[in-house]
């Protein structure tokens, strides 16, 4: 019965986001604000994850394929499409429900909770839309762009180890990265990384939005938002999959 | 001028605000006074519209805002300027783009208009250079005086005040008080003050009203207080030594009663 509370109170959250903005300028504004807050800032840990698992997945790939009879260059291809399919969107999500999705809900909590939403809404502004759409929208935007990032970092990573160690030589691991590219690998990853960073913000902002009591609520409502954001953003992968990969 | 009438609000079975009627007036300082827990803060919110109420009528110069739609009650709320207890300034805004907000909210006026008007209201205000601070870098008080500027930022009509002095020490919150009440008459505007301290009844109670676990049990103005003969408001008000001292000597020297 709780589930049905919660997924009703989300719907009416989304369709309260959903209205007309007001001031466009005014959200503009905001959305600058969060592209630096939610995106640029992480690009870090994107590209440091990215550089090593990319790096770990040529290792493994190497001690997967020992038989001579496989052809060398199956690492570079191994490598690409494991970053494809899963690390660069799923697992790139994952991280991000951690980062951003737990900085959204301590945000908007501890503004629930020290009146800042209660004084927007005095003001007759609809705080749902202003605070949460400009997260929504560049998340949308940015988190495609961190799956392309996680993309090249990781497969560079992959080739920084065929160049120190000897799993494979350069050429024949770049040959891999090029070997039969399906371009809907490509749309797949980035079309999955939509929702998910749809998923993580609305979900999050939910928990935030309604968080109450004091600042161990807000704490707690952060945790909930990472795990609740994580399920259903692993639920969506499978769906997702089965429906756009064929 | 703001109407209450007959208002009741309950959270589950546990009744809150028992059927409360009070008119609050323009120009003046109305303060709902009570011990923590007592209501205020419900009541006060109930008024705004940040709770729905059960029963009752509210009404702004006679304009009846619990019957009306989104759209109407969006239109009275540009007139309602509101300092909450802990001035609930925006974490991410500087103080200048704080005060602004309503402006760039809700107005067409140029950048230049606007920052006259921010920086008028900061100046009423006391807070001339602090622009560019965040709110984490103010004191209590000053975060206060910024909540007042951007309560007064729009020329409201109605102003609420939810406990202004919490947290301060005795000089700043008279500071406060008086801030509260010179542009609540400046302004001609309908103040409503929440306020456990009895320093700001004196200060600044034009008209109080005492309420005791949401039923209402006392209204008047300052000078009535202290002969009141309601036993809740008494215990209330004469809590504090230093109070029952100087009922104590009151008593003696009757002549000098007004
Ligand atoms: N959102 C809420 N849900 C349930 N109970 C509440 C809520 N807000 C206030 N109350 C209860 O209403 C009573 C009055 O609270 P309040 O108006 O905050 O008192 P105060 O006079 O100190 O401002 C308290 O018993 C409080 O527990
Ligand atoms: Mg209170």
């Amino acid at each position: 019965m709780r589930l049905f509370y919660h997924l009703g109170r989300y719907y009416l959250l989304i369709s309260k986001v959903f209205a007309w903005p007001e001031r466009s300028s005014m959200y503009y504004r905001q959305t600058m604000r969060e592209l630096e807050y939610l995106g640029i800032n992480s690009i870090g840990i994107v590209v440091i994850i990215s550089l090593f698992v990319g790096a770990v997945l040529t290792i493994q790939m190497d001690y997967n394929i020992e038989s001579p009879m496989l052809p060398r260059y199956l690492i570079g291809v191994g490598v690409r499409d494991s970053l494809l399919l899963e690390f660069s969107s799923t697992m790139v999500a994952l991280i991000l429900a951690g980062k951003v999705g737990s900085s959204i809900a301590s945000e908007l909590g501890t503004m629930r909770i020290t009146e800042q939403i209660d004084a927007l809404e005095i003001m007759g502004v609809n705080s749902a839309s202003f605070l949460i759409l400009p997260k929504i929208i560049s998340t949308m935007f940015f988190f495609p762009l961190l799956t392309v990032l996680s993309l090249i970092v990781g497969m560079s990573g992959g080739y920084l180890v065929a160049v120190i160690t000897d799993v494979s030589t350069p050429q024949e691991f770049v040959y891999g990265l090029q070997y039969v590219f399906y371009p809907y690998y490509f749309t797949y990853a980035l079309k999955k990384m939509i929702v998910f960073a749809f998923i993580i913000t609305t979900i999050s902002a939910y928990h935030g939005y309604y968080a109450e009591g004091s600042s161990l609520e807000v704490g707690k409502s952060s945790t909930r938002a990472v795990v609740h954001s994580s399920v259903v953003l692993l639920m969506f992968n499978l769906i997702l999959t089965k429906l756009i990969l064929r | 001028m703001i109407e209450v009438r007959n208002i009741s609000k309950s959270f589950g079975d546990h009744l809150v605000l028992d059927d409360i009627s009070i008119s609050f007036e323009k120009g003046k300082t109305n303060l709902i006074i009570g011990k923590s827990g007592s209501g205020k803060t419900v009541l006060l919110q109930s008024i705004v519209g940040l709770h729905e109420i059960d029963t009752g009528e509210i009404l702004f110069d006679e304009r009846d805002f619990t019957r009306m739609n989104f759209k109407q009650k969006k239109q009275v709320r540009k007139e309602f300027g509101m300092l909450f207890q802990g001035a609930a300034l925006f974490d991410s805004f500087t103080v200048e783009e704080n005060v602004r907000y309503p402006l760039d909210m809700f107005t067409d006026m140029t950048f230049d208009e606007k920052m006259e008007r921010t920086n008028f209201c900061l100046q009423r205000v006391d807070m001339m250079n602090a622009n560019k601070l965040f709110p984490a870098e103010l004191s209590g008080g000053m975060r206060k005086r910024v909540g007042i500027a951007r309560a007064i930022t729009l020329n409201p009509r109605y102003l609420f005040c939810d406990e202004p002095n919490s947290g301060l020490d005795p000089q700043t919150a008279i500071r406060i008080d008086k801030l509260i009440r010179e542009i609540t008459g400046e302004f001609n505007i309908t103040t409503i003050v929440n306020t456990h301290d009895m320093n700001s009844v004196m200060e600044i109670g034009d008209k109080v009203m005492f309420i005791y676990e949401g039923i209402k049990c006392w209204e008047g103005t300052k000078d009535d207080i202290l002969n009141a003969d309601n036993q809740y408001l008494n215990d209330f008000v004469f809590a504090t030594n230093l109070a029952k001292t100087v009922k104590l000597i009151q008593n003696k020297k009757p002549e000098t009663r007004s």
